[in-house]
């Protein structure tokens, strides 16, 4: 499974983060980041909470603004520009810890309401398109309920497919399943796991360290600030440099 | 446990089931639970009991004694010989001038009663949004048909003042798309623009379709719809406007929308009343005539508009940072996410407030009576009071002011119930 995705990525670049630095006030959240990623990688971020591993994905669709070095996305430098902007996160799609659905909009109105808005795709195309992609995370026929009343599961899957229906080329995951029960953290993660086998350039800040295995192709661990060592899966879990990464990895794999 | 006894049980026979038992049903249950559930509650009960006694045993006959048909106070008396009742008559000669003031003229009554039911016409699409769409073509183009049908005069003044704001649209939607402020500012100018010239299609004659009314001679209950339902209407929006103004990362509009905010809220509205009065007359060249209606309604409007902001605001503040992310991740701009997004859930949480702000306002546009016009209590105070038929009519005028109100009111509220009910998609 691993090699076999291992053979999609490209070496054609759908990320640069170059010497790129961010300060919240005084305090030096991330610290000359370097970091590229090829079209269909599957990178998962781990590290201690507070090592800024939310905050670098967060920089790279512009939820966060950084204030030293650049990040070229899909091409585009990221810039105080808001056109520049827009562009970028129409091309990036992004999975919150807490799904952060519509609550006043329909299941089906929230995954079409930026296709309609954003995109400019009519209205029965992007029905058509949402319940393409309700389908693929398997709760279409939740599509006329309201947020509220589907079960945290089921809500970040339709945070996925709400991502997925403006087509990104690159999805980003920020601790997607850490809000949820542990029985609703698999069907999440089949979702991701089948997305990843579709060749999605993706970034995942999780805690998973079996999806880690199954599906990354690079791991990347993040302490105060910087990233800390970053490898293939396997030589990341069983052959750690750091002992920053030893420590980490004795702490969450321990138990 | 002692060990000798078995805990084993198989029931044989199955228990049928009975009524429960008289004092646990019907309307002894209800009485016990509600009214006689204590000591302290049954000496409350039987107090409340002896207070609606004394009150419906003063009031009642006032009313059913009420006289209807007499042309005066003195009258009223004549009739009830010393027995207690009310003088109702007041209403039934007064009326109109409850209604429409004194001086609006009684053959065009029908214009204000056509304008009154074209609003429920007007206000339904925006009240209910599952109606269709195209009726807010008729709610745009109401408050020009009720300008003309109540101040009359030419039909050229409503009709220009309509194609100001059309030009405008049409400016602000060829330029705005390229830049928001190329386009505002250009409809502002396109709309005065046309309005200046459109100055010059006004007819001079006083020979009109429906003959002019002009502001001083409206009044009564007629004003206070007039002043609530303007007001309302455009303190919304301005509201809405501020509260996104005082939240914004420019530093000079949030400055603008903060002072603004902080000085009216801080001022009460009757020095605004007498500002826009008195003062008002002093900043504009002596021969402008503004209109005392138009600068009550500007300074009500600016009053709640700036109420409303603050209730806006807190729901704004209400709603989780995630929604603002998920709309921005998605790419929506600025206007679009405050739109389909982060609007209708701050404006749904926003509700009780809002709807309070207009209630008051409604109730404080009787506050213009101060300012020497005849709103329903400048009527009452003022030239119903005065006369020396009703002088002294105290309780059964104020009663039916009150009365007007409180159906208004009511009404307001709840519709917000409703809207609160029909916007509950949270499954809390």
């Amino acid at each position: 499974m691993a090699e076999a995705a291992q053979m999609q990525v490209s070496d054609e670049v759908a990320i640069t983060i170059n010497n790129m630095n961010k300060w919240y006030g005084t305090f030096h959240v991330l610290r000359d980041i370097d970091l590229t990623v090829y079209r269909g990688e599957r990178i998962v971020i781990c590290g201690p909470s507070g090592s800024g591993k939310s905050t670098l994905i967060r920089c790279i669709n512009a939820l966060e603004e950084h204030q030293q070095g650049e990040i070229v996305v899909d091409g585009t430098l990221l810039s105080s520009d808001l056109k520049n902007i827009d562009t970028i996160r129409s091309e990036v799609g992004m999975c919150f810890q807490h799904f952060n659905l519509f609550p006043h909009l329909t299941i089906l109105e929230n995954c079409t309401l930026a296709p309609i808005w954003v995109r400019k795709i009519p209205k029965k195309e992007a029905e058509e398109t949402a319940m393409h992609f309700l389908e693929k995370v398997k709760i279409p026929d939740q599509a006329g309920k309201y947020p509220g009343q589907l079960s945290g599961g089921q809500q970040q899957r339709v945070a996925i497919a709400r991502s997925l229906c403006m087509k990104p080329r690159i999805m980003l995951f920020d601790e997607p399943t850490s809000a949820l029960d542990p029985e609703m953290i698999k069907e999440v993660l089949d979702t991701m796991i089948e997305l990843a086998e579709e060749g999605m350039t993706m970034l995942c800040v999780t805690h998973e360290m079996g999806f880690a295995r199954q599906v990354a192709n690079r791991v990347i661990f993040m302490d105060a600030g910087q990233i800390v060592e970053q490898n293939e899966p396997e030589a990341f879990f069983n052959n750690p440099q750091s002992d920053r990464t030893k420590l980490f990895l004795s702490q969450i794999l321990g138990h | 446990m002692p060990t000798d006894t078995s805990v084993a049980f198989v029931r044989t026979a199955e228990i049928p089931p009975s009524p429960p038992p008289a004092s646990e049903t019907g309307i002894v249950k209800w009485l016990r639970e509600n009214l006689f559930s204590s000591w302290g509650n049954t000496i409350l009960t039987l107090f409340s009991f002896w207070a609606i006694y004394v009150i419906l045993t003063a009031t009642v006959p006032w009313i059913v004694n009420g006289v209807w048909t007499t042309s005066s106070l003195a009258a009223c008396r004549e009739v009830l010989q010393g027995e207690v009742g009310a003088c109702f008559s007041v209403l039934t000669e007064r009326w109109n001038q409850l209604l429409y003031g004194f001086k609006y003229p009684v053959e065009e009554y029908w214009r204000p009663n056509l304008a009154f039911l074209l609003l429920f016409a007007a206000a339904a699409p925006v009240l209910f949004f599952d109606l269709p769409r195209k009726l807010l073509i008729f709610t745009a183009l109401y408050p020009f048909i009720a300008y003309w049908l109540i101040w009359g005069g030419s039909i050229m003044i409503p009709i220009v003042a309509l194609l100001g704001f059309v030009a405008g649209y049409f400016v602000f939607d060829r330029f705005g798309k390229q830049s928001f402020a190329q386009g505002f500012f250009g409809a502002i100018v396109a709309a005065f623009v046309v309005w200046w010239l459109g100055g010059f299609l006004i007819p001079d004659t006083e020979d009109t379709l429906l003959p002019a009314v002009p502001s001083r001679d409206l009044g009564g209950f007629m004003l206070n719809m007039m002043l609530g339902v303007t007001c309302v209407s455009l303190s919304l929006p301005l509201g809405i406007v501020l509260a996104l103004g005082r939240q914004s990362k420019m530093p000079l509009i949030k400055g603008i929308c903060v002072i603004f905010i902080e000085f009216i809220r801080g001022v009460p509205l009757i020095t605004l009343l007498f500002v826009a009065s008195v003062m008002l007359s002093y900043f504009f060249p002596p021969e402008s005539t503004v209109d005392l209606f138009l600068r009550v309604v500007i300074m009500i409007t600016m009053f709640s508009a700036a109420y409303i902001a603050e209730v806006i605001r807190g729901g704004l503040a209400a709603l989780p940072k995630g929604q603002y992310e998920a709309a921005d991740s998605l790419g929506l701009d600025y206007p679009q996410a405050m739109r389909l997004i982060i609007l209708p859930q701050a404006l749904k949480i926003s509700i009780p407030g809002i709807v309070n702000v207009a209630v008051g306002l409604f109730k404080d546009t009787t506050l213009v009576s101060v300012i020497s016009m005849f709103d329903l209590v400048g009527m009452i105070r003022g030239p119903i009071l005065a006369s020396t038929e009703w002088n002294g009519v105290y309780w059964e005028l104020l009663s039916f002011a009150a009365l007007l109100f409180f159906i208004v009111c009511y009404g307001i509220s709840q519709y917000s119930q409703w809207l609160e009910r029909r916007l509950a998609t949270d499954h809390r």
